[in-house]
């Protein structure tokens, strides 16, 4: 115990003289924090509409000028013929095509009933088809408007009609913002620990200072102790800037107790260092560690269910999911935050990551070799 | 001279697959000596040097240290040897002061006693004025001298010095070896590879190896005896001449 004193009054030491180092666990946060749920954004603007107006009837520029309107659109082309606006969406000057057959007004008048075409360049798959979708609710829209006008709704209705109405629990406006800090937090506690705990001990190994360390009689469990305590406390750190950035910019409160945060991430920091450090035993070079730690965080990031929903996933990226820390991490930050459960309601989230931290941290303690 | 071996070889080897970095060598190393690991670039001295430090397993061959099995015992071979490697290895980004403490502290020390040994280092040392500058700012030949006393700071019974002089100018050198004489008066032995033949002269034995194998091991006089040299630059390039491995 009383080594371990002396390994973290080092580590610290080493860790508050680079200055670049500090810059960048307090700086990376905040500015990442700051930048990122502002610009990603899962809203699609900007969907460039290309009308193939046949009819030219005052229906059909109403109905154009509505959609344009929306704010989603922007009218790139409007041409005479499918072919022509073709040629657009080959060029990728359109995103969407809408054609408005001959007769557009007069058969809605009159038979009650239309047709219209949309054709949806769907390379970028999101854009297409929230934007397809978009398109499709503005012209049901417009229909219902023009019923309104030409029928006077009865008094009562002659058919059932089930009307749904959604309320949208622990984030009511669906604001993107509440649903991605937690996450994006969750994620920048993660590439810090992992990042600078992957690459602590490596450093040492092309340094040489390891090789000293080696030839003293100190225990190895106590050495990685005291790789883990310092950087366990800096990614504390980091958490908590990042819940005063949510707090101050985003306005978002935990709904649930900052005490069931602190005392999952504590765990799940315990594992993600682990991982990081068991990284550092297998490698030899800074380069070698960097490289194995961004493939896995790509991995972890991209399967954490920050993006995408875990739901929507098949079966065997859903098992891969399970094995995954940061998984846990947002799942934990997204209910205790905005949904406000209890330390007992993520227990079994505790329980695996405690798993996963035990188990990471023996194997890098047994992986780290004093003598090889 | 006889029972107080800190040091028994026996046939200690080390392969790297097909290579022999280490063959076969036999040799016992008395308490208080200062003994000579000569030997080429690429002979095995540091492969060998790390099988007696606990830091690299050997392949077949026995050996103890102080008393403790090169196999099974390495955590107590740690606790009594010092070991300075080739490459500087205190911590840059820490200061003199720190590099002491900490490796004062990981040795067990107690804090008076870290407390007292620095001061007293500091001042043999002549670094009272750079205790508080980062070591990466003190010029080579004080690294090293800082190495050194870092490397018996804890007292032990062997220290071994994987060439502690190598690039240090001749003043530094000699001051250097003042301060091994003064650590095997203290009872400390002295297991030394260097590639520079006056300080070959200054050891009590020496031994050279190669190509893996230990040719010799006697008194540098004796050694100068049997080649009929001058020199012992003579004794060596007798030997090494017929090397086959070097760079």
């Amino acid at each position: 115990m009383r080594t371990l004193r002396f390994l973290l009054r080092k580590e610290f030491r080493q860790i508050f003289r680079d200055k670049a180092i500090v810059a960048m666990i307090f700086f990376m946060p905040m500015v990442q924090l700051i930048l990122m749920p502002l610009a990603a954004d899962y809203e699609v603007r900007n969907i460039n509409l290309s009308v193939v107006d046949h009819d030219k009837s005052p229906y059909s520029r109403k109905l154009i000028s509505k959609i344009v309107a929306s704010g989603y659109f922007r009218l790139t082309g409007y041409n005479a013929s499918f072919k022509e606006a073709f040629g657009l969406i080959e060029s990728d000057k359109a995103d969407l095509i809408l054609e408005i057959p001959h007769d557009f007004e007069k058969r809605l008048i009159r038979e009650d009933e239309e047709k219209l075409f949309i054709a949806v360049n769907a390379i970028n798959g999101t854009k297409a088809s929230l934007g397809g979708s978009y398109l499709g609710s503005i012209i049901g829209d417009f229909n219902a408007d023009i019923r309104m006008q030409l029928v006077t709704p009865p008094r009562f209705s002659q058919f059932p009609v089930i009307d749904v109405v959604g309320s949208n629990w622990f984030n009511p406006v669906l604001n993107y913002k509440v649903f991605i800090v937690p996450g994006i937090l969750a994620i920048l506690v993660t590439m810090v620990g992992g990042f600078l705990s992957a690459l602590n001990i490596v450093r040492e190994k092309e340094i040489g200072t390891i090789e000293q360390i080696n030839v003293t009689p100190i225990k190895k469990h106590i050495f990685i102790l005291g790789k883990l305590i310092p950087f366990w406390v800096l990614a504390n750190i980091v958490f908590t800037i990042g819940l005063l950035v949510a707090r101050f910019v985003y306005g978002i409160v935990p709904v649930g107790s900052l005490l069931t945060l602190y005392a999952f991430i504590s765990v799940y920091l315990l594992a993600v260092l682990g991982f990081g450090l068991l990284v550092s035993t297998f490698c030899d070079t800074q380069q070698q560690a960097m490289f194995i730690m961004f493939f896995f965080m790509m991995l972890f990031i991209l399967l954490g269910g920050l993006f995408t929903s875990i739901d929507s996933m098949p079966d065997w990226a859903k098992m891969i999911t399970r094995v995954n820390p940061v998984r846990y991490m947002i799942e934990v930050m997204r209910m205790v935050m905005l949904k406000g459960s209890s330390f007992a309601d993520v227990l079994p989230h505790v329980g695996i990551v405690s798993l996963m931290a035990a188990v990471l941290n023996g194997w890098a303690i047994l992986n780290y070799k004093k003598t090889n | 001279m006889q029972d107080d071996k800190v040091i028994v070889c026996e046939k200690l080897t080390k392969r790297f697959g097909d290579f022999i970095a280490t063959n076969e060598i036999t040799f016992d190393v008395h308490k208080g000596e200062i003994f000579g690991f000569l030997g080429a670039n690429g002979a095995g001295k540091t492969t060998a040097m790390r099988m007696l430090c606990g830091l690299s397993s050997p392949s077949s061959g026995k050996a103890t240290i102080a008393g403790y099995d090169v196999y099974t015992q390495t955590e107590q071979i740690k606790k009594n040897i010092g070991y300075m490697s080739q490459k500087f290895s205190l911590y840059e980004n820490l200061t003199v002061r720190e590099n002491i403490e900490f490796f004062g502290g990981i040795y067990g020390l107690s804090d008076e006693r870290i407390k007292s040994k620095t001061e007293e280092l500091l001042q043999r040392l002549g670094l009272k004025t750079e205790a508080n500058k980062l070591v990466a700012s003190l010029p080579l030949g004080w690294k090293q001298k800082l190495s050194f006393s870092v490397a018996v700071l804890h007292e032990p019974k062997i220290v071994f010095l994987d060439e502690p002089t190598g690039g240090v100018d001749p003043v530094t050198r000699r001051q250097f070896w003042d301060m091994i004489y003064e650590a095997a008066d203290s009872g400390i032995t002295v297991f030394v590879t260097t590639h520079y033949m006056d300080e070959a002269e200054y050891c009590n034995r020496i031994s050279i190896m190669v190509d893996g194998k230990m040719e010799v091991l006697d008194t540098p006089t004796n050694l100068k005896n049997s080649f009929h040299a001058r020199s012992m630059d003579e004794v060596f390039y007798q030997l090494a001449r017929g090397a086959k491995r070097g760079d």
